[in-house]
């Protein structure tokens, strides 16, 4: 077993203890069909939660994004993201001559699965902003790849903006059943359909 | 009676889970032989929850018995991750702003294993006070440091409550394996045993009695159980077994008896308030029925043991002046 494998697995122990990271699979089995994950964001945390919540064997082929500038600085961020979570690379600044979404399409391209955030941004407000148009893309190039909607659910609470420390709060993230692109359909519908898929799988009471 | 009397302390406890674990190995078989059987109330709510329990009973047996073949760190170290999951659910099911998380880190990283290592030294003085007196006092302190003056009594009120009976209440369980008696030593787990069997058995005689009353509910609004009289024979009940137990503890036929009827009494009460704390948090189970959370029930089934422990530990340290 790698040092990359043991920091994979005392990260997610760590995740577990703090969080629970239960995962609830309501509208689709944890499979190892080629998906695209996309949730939420209102934490750092996100990502290891819903990579804590899948079955440890769709971990290895179920990969993140991660902003280049910010995840190569340091080696230990580099290795970190290459290593144990294999995540895929792209500018924040965009360049006139490359498509922004070029490595995420590569990375399905080559049969791997996908966790994206399309808020691009984390938010706090309880309600997720409006989705960028990187997802309506992506379902255009790859039809055969599932859409599944996802909510991480009281993550804000485990760690606030500005705080460092988590504190230990019960976190579930719930996968709903998977959606696809209407033919002809408009991007502004299907990526409001989208945010609508993802808000719906908020539990109840929360 | 007398060979058993004769037998190192060592041989005693492993008797005791030898007793134990064949006990339930036994009602385990008979469960699977009933389950083969063909019937039509197995899907049943009755039937599920019997089987939950079962596995909850099996799974405190187990821990049990790592708790005590680990020694009192192991077992300190043990009902401290209790602890932890306790108070992770208690905290995930309360309203709490983003000003309380400097005060929900010192709960969880300082008081919690605070208290379990004044437990694992036998810092017994100490351990009664620390959380009552001292944290008492300083999770206000950081809580106003924070700034936040709204709901500030409401939001303190419920970190001081999660910490004194998950960490304060459950910590007398180790500390009961830690305690000291003259002429009893290594024979702690007989104790904690002693307390759990009663409180338990208060548990389950007080449900039975009350659905074979059928009286009033005392509190409708809290529990449709829970009457005077059922609690009285659940505890009456608890604190014969607790005579008939006399052997295994340090006290005297009568003794035992008194000290189980605080025990069971105490435990089956703590259940009522905390079906109280459930109401007001808007549910059900502690666990995950409600899907708010991840948790598994765990504080369900501590919960008679957070109030029982410390009413026992104490009234046993000051009536043999320990």
């Amino acid at each position: 077993m790698s040092r990359a494998d043991l920091m994979g697995l005392l990260l997610s122990f760590i995740a577990r203890l703090i969080t629970g990271a239960q995962g609830h699979w309501k509208g689709c089995p944890p499979t190892a069909r080629q998906r695209i994950y996309f949730a939420n964001h209102q934490s750092h945390l996100d990502w290891v939660l819903i990579w804590a919540a899948l079955p440890k064997d769709l971990r290895t082929t179920t990969r993140p994004i991660a902003a280049r500038d910010y995840w190569t600085a340091t080696p230990f961020k580099h290795w970190i993201t290459r290593e144990v979570f294999n995540a895929v690379y792209v500018a924040r600044q965009r360049t006139d001559d490359q498509d922004p979404l070029e490595p995420l399409a590569e990375a399905l391209r080559h049969g791997d699965s996908l966790v994206i955030f399309p808020e691009g941004t984390r938010s706090n407000k309880g309600e997720p902003q409006p989705f960028k148009s990187g997802l309506f893309h992506l379902a255009e190039q790859f039809p055969d790849v599932e859409l599944v909607p996802a909510w991480i659910d009281n993550v804000q609470r485990v760690m606030p903006k500005g705080e460092v420390v988590p504190v230990p709060i019960l976190c579930t993230v719930t996968f709903g059943a998977p959606i696809r692109l209407e033919a002809g359909e408009d991007k502004r519908d299907f990526l409001d359909r989208a945010r609508d898929a993802v808000i719906a799988q908020r539990p109840r009471g929360a | 009676m007398g060979a058993l009397r004769r037998l190192a302390p060592d041989e005693q406890v492993s008797l005791l889970f030898l007793i134990l674990f064949g006990a339930l190995a036994l009602v385990s078989v008979v469960t699977a032989l009933w389950s083969l059987r063909d019937r039509e109330g197995k899907a049943d709510d009755t039937w599920k929850t019997y089987l939950r329990d079962l596995r909850a009973v099996w799974i405190g047996t187990v821990l049990f018995w790592l708790a005590w073949i680990s020694g009192p760190v192991g077992s300190t170290v043990f009902f401290g991750l209790f602890s932890f999951l306790a108070l992770r659910e208690f905290i995930t099911l309360m309203y709490t702003r983003r000003s309380d998380h400097r005060t929900l880190i010192l709960a969880f990283f300082v008081v919690l294993p605070l208290q379990y290592a004044i437990v694992a030294t036998r810092h017994f003085d100490l351990f009664t006070v620390f959380i009552p007196v001292y944290v008492f006092f300083a999770v206000p302190v950081v809580s106003a440091l924070a700034g936040d003056p709204e709901r500030f009594l409401e939001r303190n009120a419920k970190i001081q409550w999660g910490i004194v009976v998950c960490v304060y209440g459950l910590s007398h369980a180790p500390a009961l394996l830690l305690l000291e008696f003259p002429r009893y030593e290594g024979r702690g787990a007989f104790l904690l045993f002693f307390l759990v069997a009663v409180a338990g058995i208060a548990q389950v005689v007080q449900e039975l009695a009350s659905r074979w009353l059928r009286r009033r509910p005392l509190a409708r609004q809290i529990s449709r159980s829970f009457s005077w009289r059922a609690w009285f024979i659940g505890a009456f009940v608890a604190a014969w077994v607790g005579a008939a137990l006399y052997w295994i503890t340090p006290f005297k036929a009568g003794q035992a008896l008194v000290m189980a009827f605080i025990a069971a009494g105490a435990g089956t009460m703590g259940e009522f308030v905390m079906k109280a704390l459930k109401r007001d948090a808007g549910v059900h189970h502690w666990g995950n029925r409600s899907s708010v959370t991840g948790a598994v029930g765990l504080l369900d089934r501590v919960a008679p043991l957070c109030f029982a422990a410390p009413v026992f530990f104490h009234s046993v340290r000051w009536y043999f002046k320990l």
